[in-house]
């Protein structure tokens, strides 16, 4: 029996937390992975197994369901995540969100948490140039464009945002992305290089919807980040919510180590 | 500076160098900055020409492979034995092989080049053969992405003039048949159907079981010269122009037995030629006969003992070569050490062992989890619900704890590539450690 202080205020008659929370009794959150077949290869599994076990053991049934090019859309995803991918992948993923867009920005406009890591960030902007001088218009859900750069901006990064504290986690993008002028960056860099290498921004949030260069890691290493997208989704579920805390030394102890390395 | 005058300055080098115990590549690199064209030079004059073995995984396996089966055809072999496949550690590995009269003497090369160094290779000597392995995640923080990778393949297929030989399951190093030039001949080595799914390609490596990436559509598979059929433990059968034909093959993990098709088949079109076979019997029950007898290259699965323990060290680097050697034995079986480096060299991102699936460790834990990125690792296997005894990121350290620990257990680690020059560095103190 642990005895915890909710993050937020507890629904009466949600009962005590305890350690040993049925598997799945406080029901089931919809997990939806876009574009695995084509956005997944800098380990963006990470976000959706850091998501899947932190729902578990909070006592939630996850149902996990992966989206490709043209399948039907899961509209009932509670949280909806997706990663980085070649240019080939992300191609067909450019022409598969136009045809889903209408669906998609209901659920923004919803409140539905997102996350989008790299190249789907990048198409959840107005567009992206490539280097080629090919563009790829994307579904505008944040207010940016991206250009593709000669260089790659690779390597550890550290930032620091008022809503999540230090964001940890390694970069690797070639395409340089420029905020609109309203539009509010996910935090700041303090090491590394960020959305452009230059305005000293970091990734992107609108409404519950985070985008970000920090590729697969970001979430298993930045556990307060994960939680608040747990948080809005059962919120928004239920409409209410009670997140045990859980045990994140390894996390922490990892965080200290990746922030004393070399970029 | 007269030619020869230039060649005994670089062989004076490298006879300094290797006195002080420096790198290998450095007599390259004074020897191309006073005579550019020397490598090209001098592997012109091959009469057998020059072999290209490059791809991102097993290249220093499959090109210790190929040099033996060629050799045990007669063929007096050049290969960038150092392990530095660069173009200056080719020109270190020449100067030490040719003699203080300039003779050359060799037949042919067998060359492991990196990606990234063939392309450069390639533009100064036109290989007769390639044989190109596989494209798979690895050092993406360096080349950026595989599409990448797959152009450097490309021009390596593109500048070799007799035939090119390529893994047929890979569709990335299979699409590099239209980069070929129409004079040079494409070959296949492959895998029977009932193998392919152990062998995933990284477009349908996940961890949830997701669809398959879809295969190109309506292309036929080509018929391979060397097709794996089967294997147990270190039984192989293949089958070599669609007959079969077994094998034993003493190397550690199956991605080392697939690799085997492919020098099989590289060594096969070599001979084939007429041109190249010297020796009497020559021919496939030779060629298999050799194979027995390759034992693993350095990292790639050497066993170490210590006291009387066995002490297995398999090189990580990228999630496929990660995922096959868990699955190449049963984990319950060894006690278990993995050490994960950050370096350079191993690649600054580890965010990689997120693709790695570490369910087959559960039942059995791990004892140590070490190296600069030890608390990634194990936080890691946290996720995959994997018990870990220890987590001490001091290699040496840790290394010994892993041998008290293991108490009689034979002992199995995963390692970076700087981790295990660390390890095998440790374990001097405890063990016979051959030299690199
Ligand atoms: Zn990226």
């Amino acid at each position: 029996m642990t005895t915890t202080t909710s993050m937020f205020p507890q629904t009466p008659g949600s009962g005590s937390p305890t350690d040993t929370v049925e598997p799945g009794g406080l029901g089931e959150i919809h997990l939806v992975q876009l574009y695995p077949r084509d956005m997944n290869i800098y380990g963006d599994w990470g976000n959706t197994l850091t998501l899947k076990r932190r729902l578990e053991k909070r006592g939630y049934g996850v149902k996990l369901t992966d989206y490709n090019p043209g399948d039907s859309f899961p509209a009932d995803g509670d949280i909806l995540v997706g990663g980085g991918g070649q240019d080939s992948g992300q191609f067909r993923v450019m022409e598969d969100l136009q045809s889903i867009k209408p669906v998609l920005m209901q659920l923004v406009d919803d409140g539905a948490p997102m996350l989008a890591i790299c190249g789907l960030y990048q198409l959840f902007g107005h567009e992206f140039r490539t280097i080629g001088g090919q563009t790829l218009p994307g579904v505008g859900i944040f207010d940016l464009t991206t250009v593709g750069g000669e260089q790659r901006l690779i390597g550890n990064i550290v930032t620091e945002s008022e809503k999540f504290g230090t964001i940890i986690g390694y970069e690797n993008h070639s395409g340089l992305t420029k905020l609109g002028a309203g539009q509010q960056p996910l935090a700041r860099v303090v090491a590394g290089a960020g959305n452009d290498g230059q305005d000293g921004t970091e990734g992107a949030v609108t409404k519950e919807v985070i985008g970000s260069y920090l590729h697969g890691s970001l979430l298993p290493k930045n556990p307060a980040l994960a939680d608040h997208l747990i948080a809005t989704a059962v919120r928004r579920r239920y409409s209410h919510y009670h997140l045990e805390p859980l045990n994140d030394t390894l996390a922490t102890k990892a965080r200290e180590v990746a922030q004393s390395r070399p970029r | 500076m007269s030619r020869p005058l230039v060649r005994l300055l670089g062989q004076g080098v490298r006879a300094a160098t290797k006195m002080r115990g420096g790198g290998s590549a450095f007599p390259g690199l004074v020897m191309e900055k006073l005579h550019p064209g020397f490598v090209a030079e001098q592997l012109a004059r091959l009469p057998h020409g020059v072999v290209v073995v490059s791809g991102t995984n097993g290249k220093t396996t499959t090109t210790k492979m190929a040099v033996q089966l060629l050799e045990s055809q007669g063929l007096k072999v050049f290969t960038n034995r150092t392990g530095s496949n660069f173009v200056r550690g080719v020109a270190a590995s020449l100067l030490e092989e040719i003699s203080l009269t300039g003779r050359f003497d060799a037949d042919i090369a067998v060359l492991e080049l990196d990606e990234a160094h063939a392309v450069h290779f390639v533009r100064q000597v036109k290989p007769r053969f390639a044989l190109l392995l596989n494209v798979m995640r690895d050092q993406l923080d360096r080349f950026g992405e595989i599409d990448t990778t797959r152009q450097m393949l490309a021009q390596v297929a593109a500048a070799t003039t007799e035939a090119v030989i390529l893994n047929r399951e890979d569709p990335r190093i299979a699409s590099l048949a239209q980069d070929v030039q129409p004079d040079t001949r494409v070959l296949w080595y492959g895998l029977s159907e009932q193998l392919r799914p152990m062998f995933p390609s990284d477009d349908d490596m996940r961890a949830a079981d997701g669809p398959a990436a879809p295969t190109p559509e309506g292309a036929p598979q080509p018929e391979p010269v060397v097709e794996l059929a089967h294997f147990e433990a270190t039984d192989v059968d293949f089958l070599v122009h669609g007959q079969p034909a077994q094998a034993k093959v003493h190397l550690y993990g199956v991605y080392n037995v697939y690799n085997a098709a492919g020098a099989l088949a590289l060594a096969l079109t070599v001979t084939d030629d007429g041109r190249a076979v010297k020796a009497a019997g020559a021919g496939v029950e030779s060629l298999l006969d050799e194979l027995s007898r390759v034992t693993p290259a350095f990292g790639r699965g050497e066993t170490i003992t210590v006291g009387e323990t066995p002490l297995q060290l398999l090189l990580v680097k990228n999630p496929a070569g990660f995922r096959l050697s868990l699955a190449s034995a049963k984990p319950e079986a060894y006690a278990t050490m993995i050490a994960i480096n950050d370096e350079y060299a191993d690649g600054r991102d580890v965010s990689w062992l997120w693709d790695v699936e570490f369910d087959s460790l559960r039942a059995g834990g791990v004892d140590l989890v070490t190296g600069t990125r030890a608390w990634d690792m194990a936080l890691r296997l946290d996720y995959d619900q994997v018990p870990i005894q220890e987590v001490e990121p001091d290699l040496t350290e840790s290394l010994h704890k892993f041998i008290t620990a293991a108490d009689g257990r034979p002992m199995r680690v995963f390692c970076t590539y700087t981790a295990m020059l660390s390890l095998r560095r440790a374990l001097r103190a405890v063990a016979d450690v051959p030299e690199i």
